[in-house]
């Protein structure tokens, strides 16, 4: 086991696929020559060469179009989104092509194209770059969305992305790439749209994923001073939804708080709740809270950005409410 | 060319127009549901272009999809059956109209966002270039594609990349119902790809062996590593943009003009003229296709229905 940083877990991932199989490669803005934005393909240029890690010109259409063509072709593409908001100006070959080519044709088009995208606010870039739309991927049928919390998740769950014959979103959040965890050294998987207690506990179930597991896992700590012990699910993945850990818990405890980054309205937590009236309504003990941001644009001001940013304080005060 | 391919080439050319002919009837008839985009036409485009491919070459096109599903040798009941959504159709039943293939014959369709497939385009090439495999793309579009945004990710990109690509615009004179000229800042579309420094060219779309010529020399110059080419074709469809075009754009008259240069016509003079073939012989392909065509509509109307099971099936491959 060695305790490395979420960018190290993903960029270790990337690494090992392309050694692994040839078909595998990157491209997306700056993946190159620049080692990518966020420094996740640092080396790989030099060592993989151009013809595998692939500079595109700022056509965030014509990146993910190529790759699913290239998938068409037997490839194993890697595009990268610079950051999820720019997968508004690629939507159409996001949501109408790769989510859709394999059924509206009848099975016999098969794409294994994996899109990274680094989602999330809290780097005081304003409206228009910090946005955690992740849930309206996971509305589409046809479409995997990942999305890992911890450096463990991220490394065995992007092997597994790169590996599938599926289109997979898989959404990295710009604020945790600092974040450490403990990696086996060795090769692991982890498997696609499966939910994974991330702590055990009692008194109350929190479900969450992504940046909302580093708020809630705090959180938790804190509630455990007063005595309140979270059993926290991290769903890992949105597409596939796997529900069985929530509704398990959740009979345990009867008591649930949804934590996501993302606007509140008709959010994760909304579906999540919904599920839980209609699967395990004899269980509920009290009104199931949501916690997400703000209905407003980010904005830059580092003291507005964080007030509409769901905090770990609000984790805390969500659960007190209903424990 | 031998005379076999010739009266092969009038037949997928003839098949079409039937088939099509056919397609309207059963829209009207109620039998054939949502769009309905009909090729009547444009037949020497797609004909030409592909009869100029190697097997291994890829085709990809828009949603007036059916006749270059017969080029690239889909049967036609196939086709019928995928008109009728039917569970023996190309697509199962869930594509229709608009969205035929048949992967293993190097054809990934049929697609109905304008332009949204010219990036797959390039990424068809591209997985050929980062493979070696000597393969050409052919990417056939049609005007209004080229004034959204997707034509010019993708046909920049194909320059960056230098992919084997071969853009085929099929100018058909109108973008539903809005003239080239009153859509496109530059009325000569090829003048887009010069733009990009892609070399190009323009072919009479209603005259086949001119088609079929001016695409062997540039897929051949395109699979040597010349990179990408675009060429205009420039043709009509007699037909409306879709079932239920009331046509306010354009004239009868201009639709009788180009009939009078009918692909089909053209075609068969050339042949006559020539001695490739007797009227006896084109006028026996001419009831060959007809009857593939019944054969093919009774073929749709009694296969089944898709089974309600399949609702849920190829959603992911790995559920």
């Amino acid at each position: 086991m060695a305790r490395i940083t979420m960018r190290e877990a993903i960029s270790q991932a990337l690494w090992e696929e392309m050694e692994r199989d040839p078909k595998v490669f990157i491209q997306g803005e700056e993946v190159g020559v620049w080692g990518g934005s966020y420094a996740v393909t640092r080396g790989f240029y030099d060592h993989f060469g151009g013809e595998r890690v692939r500079d595109t010109p700022i056509s965030e259409s014509a990146i993910i179009g190529s790759a699913i063509g290239a998938a068409l072709t037997g490839l194993r593409p890697v595009a990268e989104l610079m950051t999820i908001n720019f997968a508004f100006v690629a939507m159409d070959h996001i949501v109408n092509q790769a989510a859709k080519l394999h059924y509206m044709f009848g099975g016999q088009m098969v794409l294994p194209i994996v899109i990274r995208a680094v989602s999330g606010g809290g780097r005081q870039l304003a409206a228009t770059h910090s946005q955690t739309p992740d849930v309206i991927f996971a509305h589409f049928p046809g479409l995997k969305v990942v999305a890992p919390g911890t450096p463990y998740d991220a490394k065995g769950l992007l092997k597994s992305a790169i590996r599938s014959d599926d289109p997979v979103l898989y959404i990295e959040h710009a604020t945790l790439y600092q974040m450490r965890g403990e990696v086996p050294d060795g090769e692991y998987l982890e498997p696609l749209g499966k939910s994974k207690i991330q702590r055990p506990g009692k008194d109350v179930t929190i479900v969450t994923y992504s940046k909302g597991l580093d708020l809630s896992m705090k959180a938790a700590t804190e509630l455990a001073k007063d005595g309140i012990e979270a059993e926290i699910v991290d769903l890992r993945s949105l597409q596939p939804l796997d529900m069985e850990p929530v509704y398990e818990s959740f009979k345990k405890t009867n008591r649930a708080v949804i934590v996501e980054e993302g606007w509140r309205t008709f959010g994760i937590g909304a579906e999540i709740s919904a599920r839980i009236y209609e699967e395990a309504f004899d269980y509920i003990d009290a009104p199931i809270v949501r916690i997400g941001q703000k209905q407003v644009p980010l904005p830059y001001n580092r003291n507005l950005e964080q007030m509409a940013l769901p905090q770990v304080e609000d984790v805390i005060k969500g659960v007190k409410e209903i424990v | 060319m031998e005379k076999r391919e010739h009266l092969d080439l009038y037949f997928q050319m003839v098949t079409i127009r039937r088939l099509e002919e056919r397609a309207a009837e059963l829209y009207q008839e109620g039998k054939i549901g949502g769009f309905l985009h009909l090729y009547i036409g444009q037949e020497a485009v797609s004909t030409g272009v592909i009869s100029a491919r190697q097997p291994e070459d890829r085709i990809i096109t828009a949603y007036r999809d059916h006749g270059v599903a017969i080029n690239c040798g889909i049967p036609a009941r196939v086709v019928m059956a995928e008109l009728m959504g039917k569970a023996t159709g190309c697509s199962k039943g869930k594509g229709g109209s608009m969205h035929m293939a048949d992967v293993t014959k190097n054809y990934f369709g049929g697609h109905a966002i304008v332009g949204s497939h010219l990036p797959l385009a390039s990424g068809l090439a591209l997985g050929d270039l980062y493979q070696h495999n000597p393969r050409v793309t052919v990417c056939m579009f049609g005007d209004g594609a080229t004034n959204i945004g997707f034509f010019h990710e993708a046909v920049n990109l194909s320059k960056v990349w230098n992919l084997p690509i071969l853009w085929l615009c099929e100018n058909n004179q109108y973008g539903m119902g809005t003239a080239v000229e009153r859509a496109s800042a530059v009325p000569e579309i090829p003048q887009k790809a010069e733009g990009y420094g892609i070399p190009n060219s323009r072919v009479d779309g209603m005259n086949i062996m001119e088609v079929r010529e001016a695409a062997l020399e540039i897929i051949k110059k395109i699979r040597e590593g010349g990179g990408p080419y675009f060429l205009e074709a420039v043709t009509y469809r007699y037909r409306g943009h879709s079932m239920g075009d009331p046509e306010r754009y354009r004239k009868p008259e201009e639709i009788h003009h180009w009939q009078e240069n009918d692909p089909i016509g053209i075609y068969r003079r050339y042949l006559v003229d020539r001695q490739l073939a007797s009227e006896e012989e084109l006028n026996q392909k001419d009831i060959d296709a007809q009857t593939e065509i019944d054969e093919a509509v009774q073929f749709a109307e009694s296969s089944p229905e898709p089974a309600p099971e399949s609702l849920y099936q190829d959603v992911f491959v790995e559920p």
